[in-house]
């Protein structure tokens, strides 16, 4: 019983969805409410039962051995509230500067080696090895010289002209064309697929019109 | 006071989280340990400010008979009726995911029911309406009016047909062709908008770590 309920009412919410192609109406503004709340709610019950539980309240309930230093993070994180009292309000800055701060100084090496050091180790390839089909390598030199020509449309701090600069740039937006299209090729059908499980849905599950 | 100190704190902070990474000493690891333990519960009161905003938001929107305000209800009610019902039951919380157990659902409830056939298909329907839209933007962007469109036009046409099974019907290299794509000239341009996007990161990171970049300590008070 309480299946079937559900597949109605999930049935209900996406045909109110889709009524939105047509026009605006109040199922679908019933809808676009409803998933704001839930999903507030649901992020304050994960929010307690995986952080502040276990991390908390339970370790200074029990005693834990050096648990009073909890109180630091959590008056620091108190201090948000202040936000809504704009005489104190400038209190909030607190928990953010500790947040922030740390939070970049940590960023910045793992961030340097992530998205530059290990991206241009990974650019930095033999072109051509024995053995190796001539795709693989055609693919390399693309990618390789793809790559410096890319980085060259995006370097605004010399004129695009010139043999290297106007030459690079000109290279440089052909592969990022072809890298948006494939993008925007994967992101069609992501949402396509998306829109068949749907459809799968309220002609299978709900209407058992197919299998 | 307001601003200097948070600024201060910003630029130690950073600074020494900077060093700690490099100098692999046991209290060097501690001082990482307890940061990495203290910024979930820190961040975890940053819900209690959204909450309260969107609270206040709908709340006066109830209040003042706003345009639209019977809709704060379906806002306000399950902002809290969930995590209500989350903490009677509490098993249900595993992701708001039904656990079966030989077929037979081990945890029901408002919680579980919520999740499954409101949050769950009103999502996935948000993101497969977007299929609409995409149609239409992709028609106006897929038309070959330059050559550098057409290049964007066929890269997306290959690589489309080249994951489904009509594209190896169609011809029994738009498969290999669609991957060659993916994996060479796609990767060079995404290598390249990602080195750029790390240096961006990099010198935004640096530019709040030394102050330079204030725009974060927002407006509440000077």
């Amino acid at each position: 019983m309480t299946e079937t309920i559900g597949l109605w009412v999930a049935a209900l919410f996406t045909i109110g969805i889709y009524s939105f192609l047509y026009k605006e109406n109040p199922l679908y503004r019933l809808s676009e409410h409803l998933v704001v709340g839930i999903s507030t709610g649901f992020g304050i019950a994960v929010t307690y039962a995986q952080v502040l539980k276990p991390k908390l309240i339970e370790p200074i309930l029990s005693g834990e051995p050096n648990a009073w230093l909890l109180f630091v993070p959590a008056i620091l994180g108190i201090l948000y509230i202040t936000r809504f009292f704009p005489s104190v309000g400038w209190l909030s800055r607190y928990p953010m500067a500790f947040l922030m701060g740390a939070g970049m100084g940590i960023g910045f090496p793992l961030q340097m080696k992530a998205q530059v050091l290990r991206q241009l180790e990974a650019s930095l390839i033999p072109l051509y090895e024995t053995g190796m089909s001539w795709d693989i390598a055609l693919g390399n030199v693309v990618m390789v010289l793809g790559t410096l020509a890319a980085l060259i449309y995006f370097f605004f701090s010399k004129p695009h002209k010139g043999p290297f600069f106007g030459t690079g740039s000109k290279i440089g937006i052909w592969v990022i064309m072809v890298g948006f299209g494939a993008t925007f090729g994967f992101t069609v059908m992501g949402r396509i697929s998306l829109l068949i499980g749907r459809i799968q849905f309220l002609l299978g599950d709900w209407l058992h019109i197919i299998k | 006071m307001k601003r200097s100190i948070p600024l201060a704190i910003v630029m130690v902070g950073g600074i020494l989280f900077i060093i700690q990474y490099f100098i692999p000493h046991q209290h060097s690891q501690t001082l990482f340990d307890y940061y990495t333990e203290w910024a979930p519960i820190v961040g975890a009161f940053a819900l209690v400010l959204g909450v309260g905003s969107l609270s206040r938001l709908h709340s006066h929107k109830i209040k003042r008979k706003a345009k639209n305000w019977q809709y704060s209800y379906a806002v306000l009610i399950p902002l809290f009726l969930v995590p209500f019902f989350a903490l009677i039951m509490p098993e249900s919380l595993g992701g708001g995911m039904l656990e079966t157990m030989g077929g037979a659902r081990t945890t029901q409830g408002v919680f579980d029911f919520t999740y499954m056939n409101i949050q769950v298909p009103i999502q996935a329907t948000m993101f497969s309406l977007l299929a609409f839209y995409i149609a239409s933007a992709a028609f106006r962007a897929f038309r070959a009016k330059s050559a550098l469109a057409t290049v964007l036009l066929l890269a997306a046409i290959i690589v489309m047909l080249g994951q489904v099974p009509i594209g190896e019907l169609l011809g029994k290299w738009f498969p290999k062709v669609g991957l060659w794509i993916l994996r060479y000239p796609n990767l060079g341009a995404k290598r390249a908008i990602a080195l750029g996007v790390g240096f961006g990161m990099l010198a935004t990171q640096l530019k709040i770590i030394f102050g330079v970049e204030r725009n974060w300590l927002g407006g509440a008070g000077e």
